[in-house]
């Protein structure tokens, strides 16, 4: 199975990034091999939009599931469309994320946020 | 001459200020682009109303068509596209009709389609035509309303048209007094007040529009506003008291230049000292 977590540095051992659409990179991990890969999120500097172009970035990884500690409306209706289960990261590393996850302690998502849009 | 009313914030008396400026020059275009809420036309009540809606393109996915290049995907700045499982997704809300996916797409497979986001209506009251915008309950930005509202209305050179502004500083505030030939700032005396207007200030001198302030609620002793404007060397056009008349008249959806002698004689002295203001504003261009 295939992880994806949004990451501020390309390690492993870093926290998850507090923000989805936004964080500089998506640690794209592989609960069967064990492999990581760092994939850059060209979404982060958009002005609107970055959940929809970060879903489709990370859709091209085949990806199972997402770690993130929130998520927006729109992103959420982008990965339920690629059958992406969403699961609420818990404060800490990226690594200790993943080791939750594959305890099963690591909650479904369900509360979805309207988004940080306006202010124009 | 365009008129536009503004303030940093709402509540202040930009309805007040530009709906009665509109009514005591007799022959006068009032523009409400405070599309979110428009009120002016609860106190002019504007006969023969005619009702136009405003619509916007969307991009229209023809599925027998697309072969999934994505290009459309790839070229949205705003991300309004998402191309997933063989499936287009397009978010209307974040598409800012631009037309560039239907154009690029090599396969033809979009389209654009109208989404209708609100209305204008235009109707008159005693000489004054009363045009305003409404922006749909959930829409996101009333700028296209905006748009159309002022490219309805190019500027007569000897006609007066009050742009009745959104509250604010931003995008829609910044669309609402483009082409504005004249900025009126409204503040309140306090503190608070001040912030706002600081705000609208650094707007008008950013886009280079000339202003000057108009105090509403007006106290006679010192105030933030006051001293504010006294600083940065700012023109006071007008002082609009702290009244209860006033107050009264207002909250009871009147005119009170159409009702109360010494507001006709006090807005009507602030037409002519904007007009003035204009004037020797077009004279300073010319000569820069």
């Amino acid at each position: 199975m295939k992880l994806a977590i949004p990451v501020d540095e390309k390690n492993i051992e870093a926290p998850v990034s507090e923000s989805f659409g936004r964080a500089p990179f998506f640690l794209i991990y592989n609960t069967d091999t064990q492999e990581n890969t760092f994939v850059d999120n060209a979404a982060a500097a958009s002005s609107g939009g970055a959940g929809i172009k970060a879903v489709q970035i990370i859709v091209d990884y085949a990806i199972h599931a997402l770690l993130t500690p929130r998520c927006g409306q729109n992103a959420a209706d982008v990965l339920k469309a690629a059958d992406i289960q969403i699961y609420q990261s818990m404060p800490g590393s990226a690594k200790a994320n993943i080791e939750a996850f594959e305890d099963n302690r690591l909650p479904i998502l369900d509360e979805i946020h309207a988004g940080f849009h306006g202010g124009h | 001459m365009k008129i536009a009313v503004l303030s940093g914030k709402g509540g202040t008396g930009k309805t007040l200020v530009s709906v009665n400026l509109a009514a005591v020059a007799k022959t006068a275009t009032y523009i409400d682009c405070d599309v979110e809420e428009p009120n002016g036309y609860l106190f002019f009540k504007p006969k023969n109303t005619q009702k136009q809606p405003v619509a916007v393109k969307i991009p229209k996915w023809n599925a027998e068509l697309c072969n999934g290049c994505r290009e459309c995907v790839e070229f949205c700045k705003f991300n309004a596209l998402a191309y997933i499982k063989d499936k287009l997704f397009i978010f209307d809300e974040v598409c800012h009709s631009c037309g560039g996916c239907s154009l690029l797409c090599p396969q033809k497979a979009l389209t654009e389609e109208n989404k209708v986001i609100g209305n204008i209506e235009k109707g008159s009251s005693d000489g004054v035509t009363v045009h305003t915008g409404i922006l749909n309950i959930g829409e996101v930005s009333g700028i296209p309303i905006i748009k159309l509202l002022l490219s309805n209305n190019p500027t007569q050179k000897e006609d007066w048209t009050l742009i009745d502004c959104p509250p604010g500083s931003a995008c829609s505030v910044m669309e609402s007094i483009q082409g504005a030939d004249y900025c009126v700032l409204v503040a309140e005396p306090t503190l608070f007040g001040v912030h706002n207007l600081q705000m609208v200030y650094e707007l008008v001198q950013l886009l280079d529009v000339p202003y000057g302030v108009v105090i509403n609620k007006s106290i006679d002793s010192e105030n933030p506003a006051e001293t504010f404007c006294r600083d940065k060397k700012i023109k006071i056009l007008s002082r609009i008291p702290f009244d209860h008349i006033l107050a009264e008249l207002n909250s009871n959806g009147e005119i009170a230049v159409r009702t109360d002698e010494t507001y006709r004689a006090m807005f009507s002295d602030l037409l002519k000292t904007i007009q003035k203001e204009v004037h020797s504003e077009t004279i300073a261009h010319s000569e820069r």
